[in-house]
């Protein structure tokens, strides 16, 4: 049996990569990209107490987080997209109109 | 067994994170993701949680992860591949055809040559899962269709847009 140590490192170790990724990457849907990989570590995190706790309540917390990432994901998209037709890049070098 | 079976996927899962650090193709980081996404999948099933490894590989490495590549192809159009790049990648799609089938085949047998026997075991988590979320969990679950329904609006209202209007 795995103890549910293996999957929290797994889980850590997954975050710290979307979290690097977000911030070494420069364009959006590589970004976006990054943040549903920190989403599924804590997905996963949540999965392994779940397990260890004996409780099903993870699971139910699972399901909504992936609803909620299914909804972000088309939003974020629509945006990422609205922002292309207007600027025709998704680099965020080149959008920095907000930068005071 | 089941160490080797977590040790594959968990470094699947991480070496294709890491690969999409490294790529500065989008289409092929999205790709990397499904890939990772399919192996957290797999994982989900070792911690005993069978509807999500399903949930999240039919909705996220499926579902989003294709809604990412459409983006994407909206976003890089390039020209047409060389014909030898093409009947590669035909041939690579045949193969992995087969192979696919074959796997199917293989885990279907049990079901179509019967022992009846031998139904499906695993499904009272699944059940109390089920029962968690119609009781003590509704509000949640209504409130999340609303969510959806909103996010449906949102995106058209966005991206539906046409040009100048």
């Amino acid at each position: 049996m795995i103890p549910p140590a293996a999957f929290f490192i797994l889980a850590a170790v997954l975050f710290v990569l979307g979290v690097l990724a977000f911030f070494v990457k420069k364009d959006l849907l590589t970004q976006f990209m990054a943040v549903e990989v920190m989403l599924n570590a804590g997905n996963l995190a949540f999965l392994a107490l779940a397990k260890s706790l004996g409780k099903a309540e993870g699971q139910v917390i699972v399901l909504f987080v992936i609803t909620v990432a299914a909804a972000e994901a088309v939003i974020g998209l629509a945006i990422i997209v609205l922002i292309f037709r207007q600027r025709k890049t998704v680099q965020t070098d080149e959008l920095k109109d907000l930068k005071g | 067994m089941v160490w080797v079976v977590f040790l594959i996927l968990s470094f699947l899962c991480i070496g294709s994170v890491a690969a999409m650090i490294f790529s500065r193709n989008q289409a092929h980081n999205a790709l990397f993701l499904v890939l990772s996404f399919s192996s957290l999948g797999g994982l989900f099933g070792l911690l005993d949680a069978p509807f999500a490894a399903a949930v999240q590989v039919l909705v996220y490495a499926g579902a989003i992860m294709v809604l990412f590549l459409f983006a994407i192809m909206m976003f890089n159009l390039r020209g047409e591949l060389p014909a030898r790049v093409k009947k590669a990648r035909l041939a690579l799609t045949v193969g992995l055809g087969t192979v696919l089938l074959a796997e199917l085949l293989l885990a279907g047998r049990k079901l179509v040559l019967g022992s009846p026997g031998a139904g499906p075991a695993a499904g009272g988590d699944t059940a109390r899962l089920g029962h968690f979320l119609f009781s003590d969990y509704l509000y949640a679950f209504e409130i999340t269709s609303l969510l959806i329904l909103a996010a449906l609006v949102g995106a058209l209202a966005l991206a539906g847009k046409r040009e100048g209007s």
